[in-house]
């Protein structure tokens, strides 16, 4: 890796530019309808350097990075498996990337049948009568399918159903997404096996339960066995059941939620079906109904009559829960994600679920055996597990942060730390089914050697990384003295 | 197939370490009556081959039109460095840039965005950026409602020159919380928002101002009356820009006396193909006093252990992971890869091309109005400065016209008959620096056609 890279307006020099990649100058003239008081006085303090300095710039800070493509991510709840690059090419076809949000239906009828054929293939992995496919972001469709919630309590004029339930273990967004929606949020606990304490769930719910949202696997990693008993109770409350496809990837073509009994589920692509996380983002949280919420799916939805394809907007869903994107949601990203559907097949997404499984059940057992303590050691991995640090913080101290930082110097990135935070010391460990075995050995390799590490020299796992281009930063130092824009600093 | 790599020796190999017979037996936790029986729902599989021929053939079904629609999507060039660095794996299959130490790149990246994005529209921070103009405007109003804590009634006053959809989406993202959006009317002569529209407010409790430059029309507003009227009293201003514009157009942060108090807008311009409406990305700045108080991620500039310049996520303390119920919004991403995107688009064209850029296309939209006013029938709607976008009176519904010149291989530009049916057989056009002469000669002529044809019939 690089060590480390100028911030690009270091490159700049007045007068330098990617020339070739300008208009011509427009005269003046052309420019005179403009009021002067509506003008801006000077051009923006944009870089000013060549092409081929920005093309070493760029590729040199994607030098800075780890990624699926060139390291092991097993980033627990975040399903890092391989982009596959067909997905990509075929997504950027020239005239996929031409089309205008807003051209003529008659112009888009090959996207058009891809979005409805998604949207046709999804129905079939999650077990719902709808599909919409315009959130941005799993928020997005947790905000969607939690809207959905309230609006059909609403449309059957039961006002006062305005109250959430998450287990204490939900992932940050889902309490965050039931205050959206103007909800209030009930946790309920889950029992020492990780399922949810059904005794404390009938005793939280009542005419004020508008919904529960489970994740399932759990974050915990594991099944949660008693979901028919779950739903039973939460529909006998009068609340529905929301979905968070967050680790849908453990059970694709194996168990569906709509036959668990969801009545509203949202579907990671970016996730699940391996459209890019590209840093932090573009995702995709296309939403699942079953038939009590098909009115109130969000707008557009793709229509098919005959052979011709068409957007469904507020004239044909009236009760819609409206528009959540100024037009069709990351449509690139739903591209991608019918490409790999396509080339997955129906027999490969249940592969999906079948190695994601053998890959964490596998990786879980070796170490264990290694020596390292499982949160729930009486239960089946599902596509990722917990593994707790608490015995090495206490006798060593040495934290799953200590070990997560010294990962990265043995060339892995980190699991998922402090997550969920009821675990103590917890690494939330998801490997995917696109890893070989001889990764997931080098992976318990390096674990084994940091453990050792960690009783005779712990200071060098404390003190990690050490082969990364900056060693840990200063959080608190970022945080309170706020560098958040380049700025010259004064010539010497 | 399904990118799985096991030979049939890991899996016994596996397996047996696990001490199972079969995968079957990992999913015993499950109840057997919750088993998937069927999945006919989704076709068999293609190979690479063969998907890449499906899509082949669908795409060129769809074609490419000569286009002249805007409405908050525009045709720019994109030079070729963009896309080809943007999709390298290492910006591409990376994740949140949790593991500060691994994704260095990613977080110095957005560092240089932000500090772009402020220069741009002039405030004085930027987040990473939102999901798009629409959701980003949404997100605005509801970050204007916890930073004027002198105003507690939530209401937004909205001109109807904004953006239908993004009225849409906003009152769909939060309306739920309790915001209220009033709509105020714009002059029909003008096509901006008008200072009487404004009168009836003065004495009522109002929480922000969205302002949008240039506004739906193509219009552009009186930024600096609309701002300093808001501001006495006591009122924030919610700004929602075009990116290519500011280039020529005076910055949020420069409107009226103090300049606006948020400003958001769509990014697409900023090197995003069009793509059907996504992924695009939405950006936000704000003065350094409301930065608590906005969503999304933030990047900062710190020190290592070391000593040495780094660079983190930081006022994490206002995200969901930390705050649950209690965050600024629920979002936990950004569009990392748009972003990245418009990062190198800025740093290729600098403040020389992006003002040439914003200059030709200008000038290329008022070549179009003076070609296609020629046409007999064809006026413009409004009088008064445009920028890069304008709206023609027909002498018929445009629906038919619009349906005449398709068939002729031109997207006319967007019937506003059902945005503002108030307007008549309203055309909303736009032309950037793609277009050329030829380009505009040939839609003038084939109006002109479509017109005729569309009288005769």
């Amino acid at each position: 890796m690089p060590v480390s890279e100028k911030v690009v307006f270091e490159y700049s020099r007045p007068g330098r530019g990617a020339r070739d990649q300008w208009p011509q100058e427009t005269p003046a003239a052309a420019l005179s309808d403009l009021p002067a008081k509506l003008r801006r006085a000077r051009a923006p303090e944009l870089p000013e350097i060549g092409e081929l300095e920005a093309v070493r710039h760029f590729t040199r800070l994607s030098q800075l990075n780890f990624s699926i493509d060139t390291h092991f991510y097993p980033l627990g709840s975040c399903t890092m498996k391989y982009n596959p690059k067909a997905c990509n090419q075929y997504a950027m076809l020239p005239e996929f990337l031409a089309r205008h949000p807003l051209a003529p239906e008659s112009h888009g009828q090959g996207l058009l049948a891809c979005l409805y054929e998604l949207q046709e293939m999804l129905k079939a992995v999650s077990g719902m009568e709808g599909v919409a496919l315009s959130p941005m972001a799993g928020a997005q469709g947790e905000f969607a399918g939690v809207a959905m919630i309230r609006a059909y309590h609403r449309a059957r004029g039961d006002l006062k159903r305005n109250e959430i339930i998450v287990p204490e273990a939900a992932h940050g967004t889902n309490p965050a997404t039931a205050t959206m929606c103007g909800c209030v949020v009930r946790e309920v606990p889950v029992g020492r096996e990780g399922d949810v304490d059904i005794d404390a769930l009938s005793r939280a719910v009542g005419p004020q339960t508008a919904g529960i949202m489970l994740t399932n696997p759990s974050t915990l990693g594991v099944f949660e066995r008693r979901i028919v008993e779950v739903a039973r109770v939460v529909h006998d409350a009068g609340g529905l059941l929301y979905y968070d496809g967050a680790n849908l990837n453990a059970i694709l073509g194996m168990v569906r939620p709509g036959d668990m009994g969801f009545d509203v589920i949202h579907m990671n692509l970016h996730k699940t079906f391996s459209t890019p996380h590209g840093g932090g983002g573009p995702g995709a949280g296309a939403v699942g109904v079953g038939a009590r919420l098909l009115p109130f799916l969000p707008i557009p939805v793709v229509g098919r009559e005959g052979e011709r394809y068409h957007w469904l907007t507020e004239a044909d869903l009236p009760q819609s829960i409206g528009r959540l994107s100024a037009f069709m949601g990351n449509t690139g990203v739903l591209l991608r994600a019918y490409i790999y559907m396509r080339m997955l097949g129906r027999e490969g997404m249940r592969q999906v679920g079948e190695y994601a499984t053998l890959n964490a059940n596998y990786l879980l057992k070796r170490l264990q055996d290694a020596g390292f303590d499982a949160a729930y050691p009486q239960r089946r991995a599902s596509h990722e597990f917990i593994v707790t640090l608490k015995r090495q913080a206490r006798d060593l101290n040495v934290t799953a942060m200590d070990f997560a930082k010294r990962l990265l110097d043995y060339g892995f990135h980190a699991p998922t730390t402090y997550f969920p935070l009821i675990v103590p010391e917890c690494l939330l460990i998801e490997p995917t089914e696109t890893e070989t075995r001889d990764t997931l050995d080098a992976f318990v390799t390096a674990m084994t050697q940091i453990e050792k590490e960690a009783e005779r020299e712990p200071a060098r796992v404390t003190s990690a990384p050490h082969t990364m281009p900056v060693r840990r930063l200063d959080d608190v130092r970022a945080a309170r003295q706020l560098d958040l824009t380049w700025k010259p600093t004064a010539q010497p | 197939m399904a990118f799985i790599p096991h030979t049939e020796a890991d899996v016994a190999a596996m397996l047996a370490a696990i001490g199972v017979a079969r995968i079957e037996e990992l999913f015993d936790e499950v109840p057997a009556e919750l088993r998937v029986k069927s999945l006919a729902g989704v076709p068999e599989a293609l190979n690479e081959m063969e998907i890449g021929r499906l899509m082949s053939e669908r795409a060129h079904s769809d074609g490419i039109a000569l286009s002249f629609l805007g409405a908050g999507a525009y045709e720019h060039h994109i030079p070729a460095a963009v896309w080809a660095i943007t999709t390298r794996g290492e910006f591409y299959s990376a994740y949140t840039p949790y593991q500060a130490e691994a994704s260095q790149g990613t977080l110095q990246l957005t560092y240089e965005f932000q500090s772009m994005m402020a220069r741009l529209t002039g405030m004085a921070v930027a987040n990473a950026s939102m999901y798009d103009g629409a959701s980003a405007t949404a997100e605005a109003a509801l970050m204007a409602v916890r930073a004027n804590r002198k105003s507690r009634s939530a209401r937004i006053l909205v001109p109807l020159t904004l953006h239908p959809h993004y009225r849409r989406v906003a009152s769909a993202t939060a309306a739920n919380q309790g915001l209220k959006f009033e709509e105020l009317p714009y002059g029909a002569q003008e096509g901006i928002t008008l200072p009487d529209a404004l009168a009836r407010y003065e004495t009522e409790d109002i929480t922000a101002l969205i302002v949008p430059q240039p506004n739906f029309f193509g219009r552009l507003e009186d930024v600096d009356a609309l701002t300093d009227w808001a501001h006495a009293h006591g009122i924030l201003v919610i700004a929602v820009v075009n990116p290519t514009a500011l280039a020529l157009l005076k910055p949020p942060g420069e409107w009226g006396a103090r300049g606006a108090d948020i400003a958001v807008g769509e990014g697409q311009p900023l090197g995003v193909p069009l793509s059907s409406g996504g992924p695009y990305f939405g950006f936000m700045t704000t003065r350094m006093e409301y930065v608590r108080q906005m969503p999304g991620r933030i990047v900062g500039r710190t020190l290592d252990a070391a000593g040495k310049e780094g660079f983190t996520l930081t006022l994490q303390a206002r995200e969901q992971h930390i705050r649950r119920a209690k965050a600024t919004s629920n979002i936990c991403t950004n569009q990392g890869l748009l972003m990245t995107a418009a990062t190198i688009y800025l740093s290729l064209l600098g403040p020389q091309g992006l003002t040439r850029t914003a200059a030709a296309a200008h000038a290329r939209t008022r070549e179009l109005v003076t070609a296609l006013t020629r046409v007999p029938g064809v006026r413009p709607a409004f009088t008064g400065p445009c920028f890069h976008e304008a709206v023609l009176q027909l002498d018929r519904p445009a629906a038919p016209v619009l349906r005449a010149l398709a068939g002729r291989g031109i997207i006319g530009g967007l019937d506003l008959a059902g945005y503002y049916p108030e307007l008549g057989n309203a055309l909303l056009v736009c032309a950037t620096e793609t277009k050329t002469s030829a380009d505009i000669e040939r839609y003038r002529a084939a109006l002109s056609e479509a017109l005729q044809s569309v009288r005769a019939a």
